[in-house]
């Protein structure tokens, strides 16, 4: 059935859910239960991280297609089934979220005093439904999963937030759902017209050209939302500001990284002609975000707002290398999730470090760190250099590839999505200078603790991965080779294949569509 | 092996005293980098040894794979030829020297010292990689790894404002540069489907005529790589423009600035160029551009230094308008001779530098001449080097700037086109201005009536062993180097010298011609020198009011070049203060009002239509039967309408 012998798939997934069932069944004082929360959630995490290790080592990267398939009938009358399998695109966000569930756990050892529970359970819940997402093959299962990570994160936000948590939970559920119903119903037209909800059948069928470009839109409006693209940024920040601590790493971590799948799993591959089509004008939107939240970057004055708009910046290049439709600009694509991933999800890790000490965001409010924190401050140099892309680190990887990738399409696109690393630097400088250089001369900040044994513990995984995806990519690469080489040479043949058709016989056309793509051209001739 | 050794043995001695410098303590961290930097040093050396005489083969050593992606690859791997043994043999040697200079110079720092050996053993391992890179990402990978050491050590009193804006500055500008670099990456990967260096440079001859779209014209891809590499190298090499962050630099500790910011980082550039010699060469255009921006810098840099009073700054320039004369000559085919130019001016920058470093260190910190003057009895040891740095550097006989100062102006001259015929010109002019501010600065530091305060001037002693024997070192280089290795790296044995690891494409017969050029033009620039060196006299010793005099009656040119020739006010401006009025206003004007009004505008929108609904439901049974009976009679008429 499938490598592993057993459904390896299905019980990385729903173990979180067990986990979280038997913290339910605890029974005691608070302080026990919280104890208790804590220990089971992390030893829960911790077992889903060793079997997706299973994953890592038996998954065969030469075969670009899925494996570790699992079917199992579910609707026989509709033709739903429940499938999972993860080829070379997913495998490693799989092993992403199963990565960063159990870091989150202990990063909210300490600063999570309230309904510990709770909190511990919705992170687990969390888990189940960011691996379900990424290993469905089924698209109505995917829907579920994709859908159902709102509520934890919702609630997380809600619950556990900042004093304006109430606004950035209901702005973020309001913007990602709104993206999500047009979605639905791309999907329900994806599975009238194939009569599939296969993925994989999927991937194969074909839809016609005029459906195809209404399919792309409203996918659009779902993905560009979640990855965030400009302009539907404007959630991530208010929501980043308000989450918790660990909240923000999954957010940064994983949730952004959905949309930029979507696109890879669903935009790409099943509407071909459309996603060229539409091409400039994601080229454009992507170059806007790059180039006006690095700016925005530069004027913050709230940590965390700085990080949240810096991934903005940084998802800007994802989507431009997914949509070079070429395999540098892809697999460069695919580097830049992961190192953003494992870089931002750092990065706000190492503002909870002196949140949870100062319980200040403000930039200001610090300054001269370096002084009393010298770990945490090599610690941040770190993930601030990886986040501005330094040779090295894995930010650098995903920029060069990307940078390659666009260039084949278009010499400014290159240029432009690529001042990404002078704005980059700039505002990651600026922050870390303000920081923790300068004089140490606010009296609170005298007796500032430096990284406890925990946090070194916390870091110490992340700074490994950053250097390890920096120096040695290939361990990483090898994956996406297979799986990212086919999307290319599928999304190729159906460009030409169509083409020749469409001479013949005059294809459908789209007035909306195509002032849309001409404004997008427009936009990009003129900056 | 060997090779190997010489180029990981920093970055052993970097991780050691920057993790455990805490633990083990600052002696311990000194001794560990130092004896690691010792051990690469004598490894280069026997590697280079090895290479021009003990007959080793060029060629390649594996190390990992780093990018492979598609098509697209780039190992690690560590190149061994003629140009990379040269600069790695300079680099260790020099390092290794600033090294123990810097544990007399920093020994009454207040901050502990093992980060500051380490991050120098570190800017020593990416300028290894850097030189040793087989591949372009390498290449990048040393490139960016100098820039991140440079920083540091810029900032590295980080307490001080002025320090951490200039490190900021510094890595900023490197970015700008950069940026043209990693496309100029991505169009070679484009054009010649490698960034491996081997297979580019096998694939030039037919990519000649291939065309690149820009701007709406064709231009040759040869020619637009040529130039954008060229634009990286220009930030790098603090080449007019982008030069603008090189005497900001001068924040850092001094042997920062001898090792950094002038025997090494900022020769990269340079390096870059020979290095990609055999594309340069076919871009003519590209070179071009070469020379007038390095010629044009070569000017522009000595101008500033005649009029600056911080003794590192004047060096600072000094460096600047060096890297020029360099540019200069690899514009104009003549690598070697750039090449050439970049080992003698290591020896005697770094020996200024230091020099300058150990009259600060008498000082007690101060850098300003204006508070100096008449050191030279209490110093003359430092005294004795400076004169050495300074000879070398205006390129007066026997001292290793005038083989190397002289074999550039002279392959400008025979080179032709009139881009070298500007440089050429620069070049001279440059060389008057050189000799005038070496000697300027000598006279201002070490002669005349002392303006020193009393304190400081009772505190002035000479350096210690620890310092001045480095410094000795360095002098011998900048006396001799010049001499020693003029007829391996530019004598008529340069083929078998460089063996390959620089091309000149087939018309390219600078170096022949430049053996040829009348013998006015070989003494001029000692001439100009000396002259520079009698109107340094004449102003600073002769006729001391003479300078302000001058001052005062050319006040606006004075001004101009004492603010350097205004570009920081330009830049600022231009680009830093509209940035953030730009970035703010995105942020408050476009994010906060424009976009998020249209979600918080349908929020309120609900809330308001939600109250006005409510008020609907007024509790009267009448008003809600009443409206049930409209509903009910308009579907009954749409239903009776429509059927």
């Amino acid at each position: 059935m499938n490598a592993a012998g057993f459904p390896i798939l299905s019980l990385i997934t729903f173990l979180p859910l067990a986990g979280a069932a038997i913290m339910l069944l605890v029974r005691g004082d608070e302080a026990t239960v919280a104890a208790n929360a804590r220990w089971s959630a992390l030893w829960t995490s911790l077992i889903v991280l060793a079997l997706s290790l299973i994953l890592w080592w038996d998954f065969d990267p030469a075969q670009p297609g899925f494996q570790f398939v699992e079917t199992v009938d579910w609707l026989p009358s509709l033709g739903v089934k429940y499938r999972m399998g993860v080829d070379g695109i997913s495998i490693l966000f799989v092993l992403l979220s199963t990565f960063l569930t159990p870091i989150c756990i202990l990063a909210s050892w300490e600063s999570v005093k309230t309904h510990v529970r709770e909190y511990m359970l919705t992170f687990l819940v969390m888990e189940t439904m960011m691996v379900g997402m990424f290993a469905a093959t089924d698209f109505i299962i995917f829907y579920i999963f994709y859908e159902g990570v709102l509520i934890p994160m919702y609630l997380i936000i809600g619950v556990w937030g900042g004093p304006r948590r109430v606004y950035a939970a209901f702005k973020f559920f309001l913007f990602t759902l709104t993206g999500s119903v047009l979605m639905m119903l791309a999907l329900l037209a994806m599975w009238y017209t194939a009569g599939t909800t296969d993925i994989t059948e999927l991937l194969h069928a074909s839809f016609p050209a005029h459906m195809q470009y209404w399919l792309f839109l409203a996918f659009l409006a779902s993905f560009a939302v979640k990855v965030p693209m400009w302009p539907v940024h404007t959630w991530l920040p208010d929501a980043h500001v308000e989450a918790p601590t660990a909240g923000s790493v999954i957010l940064a971590g994983v949730l952004l990284k959905m949309g930029a799948y979507g696109f890879l799993r669903f935009s790409v591959p099943m509407l071909p002609q459309a996603s060229a089509y539409f091409a400039p004008l994601i080229y454009a939107l992507s170059v806007v975000a790059v180039i006006y939240t690095s700016l925005v970057a530069l004027a913050q004055t709230d940590m965390k707002k700085l990080i949240a708009y810096s991934s903005v910046a940084h998802m800007g290049l994802v989507t431009i290398g997914i949509f070079s439709f070429n395999i540098e600009g892809i697999t460069g694509a695919l580097v830049q999730m992961l190192s953003h991933g494992v870089v931002s999800a750092a990065l706000f890790l190492v503002v909870g470090v002196v949140y949870d000490r100062i319980h200040s965001r403000e930039i200001a409010r610090y300054g001269g760190l370096a002084d009393r924190m010298p770990r945490y401050a090599l610690v941040f140099m770190i993930f601030m250099l990886a986040s501005s892309g330094l040779p090295g680190t894995s930010g650098f990887v995903g920029e060069l590839l990307v940078a390659v990738g666009a260039l084949r399409v278009n010499f400014w696109l290159a240029l432009l999505s690529s001042t990404g690393m002078i704005l980059g630097i700039a505002y990651m400088l600026y922050l870390y200078r303000r920081v923790i250089f300068g004089r140490l001369t606010k009296l609170d900040l005298r007796n500032i603790a430096d990284l406890s044994p925990r946090e070194v513990f916390v870091f110490a995984p992340l700074v490994v991965l950053t250097l390890w995806m920096g120096v040695y990519p290939s361990s990483f690469t090898r994956f996406f080779d297979a799986s990212a080489g086919l999307l290319v040479e599928s999304h190729r043949a159906a460009l030409i294949a169509p083409e020749v058709r469409s001479r013949t016989a005059s294809g459908v056309k789209l007035p909306a569509a195509a002032r849309l793509a001409a404004i997008a051209k427009d936009e990009s001739v003129h900056e | 092996m060997i090779y190997a050794v010489a180029v990981f043995a920093p970055l052993v001695g970097s991780v050691i005293s920057g993790l455990f410098g805490r633990a083990i303590g600052d002696r311990a961290a000194e001794l560990t980098s130092i004896l690691c930097m010792v051990l690469a040093a004598v490894c280069g050396a026997v590697a280079f040894a090895d290479l021009v005489w003990g007959g080793a083969t060029p060629g390649v050593v594996p190390i990992a794979s780093w990018f492979d992606v598609g098509g697209f690859r780039a190992p690690w791997a560590l190149r061994y030829d003629t140009l990379a043994a040269v600069m790695v043999a300079m680099v260790t040697l020099v390092s290794t020297l600033i090294h123990i200079y810097s544990v007399g110079y920093m020994a009454h720092d207040e901050y502990p010292t093992y980060r500051f050996f380490s991050y120098l053993s570190l800017f020593s391992f990416a300028m290894l990689m850097l030189v040793t890179a087989d591949n372009l990402a390498q290449l990048f990978f040393g490139w960016e790894g100098v820039g991140l050491a440079s920083y540091l050590l810029i900032g590295y009193w980080y307490d001080r404002p002025s320090a951490c804006a200039a490190a900021i500055k510094a890595f900023v500008v490197n970015r700008i540069a950069d940026l043209f670099f990693v496309i100029g990456i991505a169009l070679t990967f484009f054009r010649f489907g490698s960034i491996e260096l081997s297979t580019i440079f096998a694939a030039v001859p037919s990519h000649m005529s291939d065309s690149y779209v820009l701007f709406g014209h064709n231009y040759r891809s040869l020619e637009v790589i040529g130039v954008l590499l060229f634009i990286g190298a220009m930030g790098k090499s603090a080449q007019i423009g982008l030069h603008t962050w090189l005497p900001d630099a001068m924040e850092g500790p001094t042997p920062v600035s001898a090792l950094i910011h002038a025997a090494t980082m900022v020769t990269a550039g340079v390096f870059l160029m020979a290095r990609m010699s055999p594309v340069m060469e076919a871009a003519p255009i590209a070179k071009e551009i070469v020379v007038v921006v390095g010629a044009s810098t070569a000017l522009f840099a000595a101008t500033v230094g005649c009029t600056q009073n911080d003794i590192k700054r004047v060096i600072a320039y000094s460096t600047c308008s060096q890297l020029g004369y360099m540019f200069i000559a690899a514009g104009v085919g003549a690598y070697q001779v750039a090449i050439f130019h970049l080992i003698t001016h290591a020896f005697f920058k770094a020996l200024l530098f230091l020099g300058s470093g150990s009259v600060i260190h008498a000082m007690s910190g101060e850098q300003d001449m204006r508070k100096m003057g008449g050191l030279w009895r209490k110093i003359p040891y430092t005294y004795a080097v400076m004169w050495v740095g300074s000879l070398a550097l205006a390129g007066l006989p026997i001292f290793a700037g005038y083989y190397s100062k002289d074999a550039i102006l002279e392959a400008a001259f025979s080179a032709g086109s009139a881009a070298a015929r500007y440089g050429f010109v620069c070049g001279v002019a440059a060389a008057f201005l050189t000799a005038f501010y070496s000697w300027r600065l000598l006279f201002m530091t070490f002669h005349g009536e002392s303006r020193a305060e009393a304190h400081v001037l009772a505190h002035v002693h000479e350096s210690p062993p620890v310092m001045t024997v480095p410094l000795g070192v360095l002098s011998l280089g900048a006396i001799f180097s010049g001499m020693g290795f003029r007829d391996l790296f530019i004598g008529s044995g340069w083929p078998h010298f460089w063996r390959g690891s620089i091309v000149n494409a087939a018309g390219n017969n600078v170096l022949e011609a430049m053996e040829k050029v009348p013998a006015t033009i070989g003494t001029l620039p000692v001439v100009m020198g000396l002259l520079g060196i009698v109107l340094a006299y004449a102003m600073y010793i002769a006729m001391p009011l003479l300078p302000n005099i001058l001052a005062r009656t050319f006040r606006p040119v004075y001004l101009f070049l004492l603010n350097k020739w205004y570009f920081d006010e330009l830049y600022d401006a231009i680009f830093v203060r509209p940035g953030f009025a730009l970035a703010r206003m995105l942020w408050q004007v476009a994010d906060a009002t424009i976009i998020d009004g249209v979600p918080n505008g349908v929020a309120s929108l609900a809330t308001e239509s939600s109250a006005q609904a409510v008020k609907l439901q007024t509790g009267s049974i009448a008003v809600y039967a009443f409206t049930m009976l409209i509903g009910l009679v308009a579907l009954l008429s749409i239903f009776l309408l429509l059927r």
